[in-house]
């Protein structure tokens, strides 16, 4: 297998016409979805270029969601890691409280001009299965949101907020009960309900062209990050942080900064209980390639090829794939991919609240736990920016049960 | 030529219809899969598709994802459904067996060594669900030198093109999936199918088959009359999981629908369908 591609000059020609980021990414489904997902790439091979189609993203992404997102400075956690200058982009400001409404409010624009009139989604910690609902009830069509059943009872808060805008939610009792089951399930409505359908995937998974457009429809809070700093400071960033659990919000991030060789790029999956205890969501750090869900890419697996259950204290990260281009991104060596443990999340996600007050979500709170062993050996003048990519008020139950409080 | 062109010559000449069950490999538990084939080619098999039971079976209904829950709770690995194919092989060594599963277990296990163990072990042909021919570019060359045959399915969603892309390089038969849907779903629309059939007959000469929908001995039969095989699953599997501590129950009842479907079939010119136990 030729995996790493040599001497990469421009990253953004990437996937190749068949959806290849070398040796990743691809179209591995059921034949019965392959005519409709070429459909869909046409579609928005078509619509990615129409003015018209850009101008009502860009004025659905500033009235309706909030942006841009202010790219924050944060003094007093700079303070506390002791070294480089700590910036957050402020994803969790937009509606619905995460980088999620970006992807959603472009491929509901899709799905409107094809004139499909059901949306389905898979939902891990609720947050991609909101803004679905959210976008739905908006443009109203019917939504059908799939989610694990052990997830729909940790993250109760956003099933109430998806039933309050009209979605289904369908609790998915198959395999492990979270969000690689609920993918499952959302992928069998599609091929049953094709025609009328639009399935709209969260992440930059999936067969292609999904990896590629949700990446392109988040790469606006690298666009805009890559401005504010160069307001605020004049120079493009040092170092960019992200959590990647499927890995839109980094990909989001990264992509317009991918051909700045000076800019590195950290991705941080979720360690768990720890890497060596074998329950953790960590694909790139510890698994190996496969395919699943319709892409080839990091895995966790059995020897045997049997995709295996992942821990996280964070159900946004509890999924044992990750996006084909992280994949390739690491191969290449263009993007760093590290590891948090839930309890280094846990005392990051306190240490925001108190620092700055901001509750940031569990699963950013791994890019912040990262940011902060990060910014401690850079020199002052350096500078950092961390994808908050969401609120944490979802979590605020599970947080308090874990440490035995009752709220 | 291979177990499979060799089968369907036969039937061919003898104006039969290949009865293709389908199976999970080690469900309700290993031991019970080598004995569950040789009964079924004793009612009227004519080829055994076998599953290889997979953790994420996106293409398939309740019934068959529960077959792999039951089948992985035993650590069900490719390396044991292909020591259980071994195993059919010491009695039977004319009736092809066709793996069907998903992709992931072939290409960890090594598309190389998989392809040589398959041999080995006396597989004839390969069904991977999430392996359209476009990302099928390792696997077919090594099939092809192997003399193994890569299956691959059309849908109701498929194009012209698509079908002449697919049948271009498909092996051993083509299997048409008669809906929009997963395994095990709800009832199949017959003039479509028929219609479909025909129109995938005219691109290719290699035997059509029909699966998903196909639930006794009626639908067998009616689906008979313009197919060259019809494949039956999760009416198997139905009856697996109604008995899962006693796969000697599982397989009495498995035999009944088969015979009834076997009977259905070969009266297919008569006209009337044939009652079933299905």
């Amino acid at each position: 297998m030729s995996k790493a591609a040599e001497n990469i000059t421009n990253y953004h020609v990437y996937p190749d016409a068949s959806g290849h980021f070398g040796f990743y990414g691809g179209r591995f489904v059921a034949e019965t979805l392959m005519q409709p997902v070429e459909e869909l790439a046409a579609a928005y091979q078509r619509f990615r270029e129409d003015p018209e189609f850009l101008d009502e993203l860009d004025r659905d992404l500033a009235d309706y969601v909030g942006r841009p997102s202010p790219l924050y400075f944060a003094p007093r956690l700079t303070e506390h890691a002791g070294g480089a200058k700590i910036y957050l982009k402020r994803e969790d400001l937009n509606h619905t409280g995460a980088h999620k409404i970006n992807n959603t409010v472009g491929q509901a624009l899709l799905a409107k001009r094809m004139k499909k009139t059901r949306l389905i989604a898979e939902t891990g910690a609720g947050q991609h299965g909101v803004a679905t609902a959210t976008v739905a009830a908006r443009l109203g069509l019917q939504c059908v949101v799939y989610m694990g059943e052990e997830d729909i009872a940790r993250q109760s808060p956003n099933v109430y907020r998806m039933r309050l805008m009209g979605a289904e939610v369908v609790a998915v009792k198959s395999g492990s009960r979270t969000l690689k089951d609920a993918l499952n399930e959302a992928m069998r409505d599609w091929v049953t309900n094709v025609d009328d359908t639009f399935y709209i995937i969260g992440t930059v998974a999936g067969p292609h062209p999904y990896p590629a457009m949700v990446r392109d429809f988040q790469a606006v809070i690298g666009r805009e990050t890559r401005r504010q700093l160069q307001d605020h400071e004049g120079c493009l960033p040092d170092a960019l942080v992200a959590c990647v659990g499927g890995g839109s919000n980094a990909m989001g991030l990264f992509y317009p900064f991918l051909n700045d060789a000076s800019v590195e790029l950290y991705g941080v999956e979720a360690a768990g209980e720890g890497l060596e205890s074998g329950r953790h969501a960590a694909p790139l750090s510890a698994g190996k390639p496969g395919v699943l869900h319709g892409n080839r890419t990091y895995l966790m697996e059995s020897a045997d090829g049997q995709i295996i259950e992942t821990h996280s204290v964070s159900a946004g990260l509890d999924y044992p794939g990750v996006g084909p281009e992280h994949a390739w991104l690491k191969d290449t060596g263009r993007a760093h991919y590290v590891t948090v443990t839930d309890q280094e999340a846990l005392d990051a996600f306190h240490r925001l609240s108190r620092l700055e007050g901001i509750i940031p979500a569990l699963e950013t709170s791994h890019a912040l736990a990262y940011a902060t062993r990060l910014a401690a050996k850079m020199q002052p003048e350096k500078k950092l920016v961390v994808n908050l990519s969401g609120r944490g008020d979802k979590d605020i139950n599970t947080v308090a049960g874990i440490e035995g409080i009752s709220i | 030529m291979s177990r499979i062109a060799s089968t369907f010559n036969a039937l061919a000449e003898a104006g039969k219809t290949a009865l293709i069950p389908y199976i999970t490999a080690g469900d309700p538990q290993p031991d019970a899969t080598v004995g569950f084939m040789h009964a079924m080619v004793e009612a009227g098999a004519d080829i055994i598709e076998l599953g290889v039971p997979f953790s994420d079976p996106m293409a398939d209904g309740p019934v068959i994802q529960a077959a792999c829950e039951r089948a992985l709770a035993h650590n069900v690995s490719l390396q044991q459904v292909l020591a259980m194919v071994k195993a059919f092989r010491e009695r039977d060594n004319d009736t092809p067996v066709v793996l069907m599963g998903y992709v992931n277990p072939f290409e960890v296990m090594g598309y190389a060594r998989f392809v040589k163990a398959a041999t080995a072990a006396g597989v004839d042909g390969v069904i991977a669900v999430d392996l359209p021919p476009e990302e099928a570019d390792t696997l077919l060359p090594l099939f092809r030198q192997a003399g193994l045959d890569l299956v691959f399915l059309l849908a109701p969603t498929s194009s012209l093109q698509r079908i002449q892309k697919i049948c271009a390089v498909a092996g051993g038969f083509v299997y048409y999936v008669s809906l929009k849907g997963v395994t095990g779903a709800a009832s199949l629309n017959l003039d479509d199918v028929r219609d479909k059939v025909a129109r995938i007959r005219s691109q290719t000469k290699l035997p059509v088959g029909v699966g998903f929908g196909i639930k006794d001995a009626v639908t067998a039969q009616q689906v008979g009359r313009f197919a060259d095989a019809v494949v039956v699953g999760s009416a198997i599997v139905r009856h697996i999981a109604a008995n899962p501590a006693d796969p000697g129950q599982a397989q009495q009842a498995i035999v009944e629908l088969l015979g009834g479907m076997r009977a259905a079939l070969d009266e297919k010119e008569a006209g009337e369908p044939t009652a079933s136990a299905g």
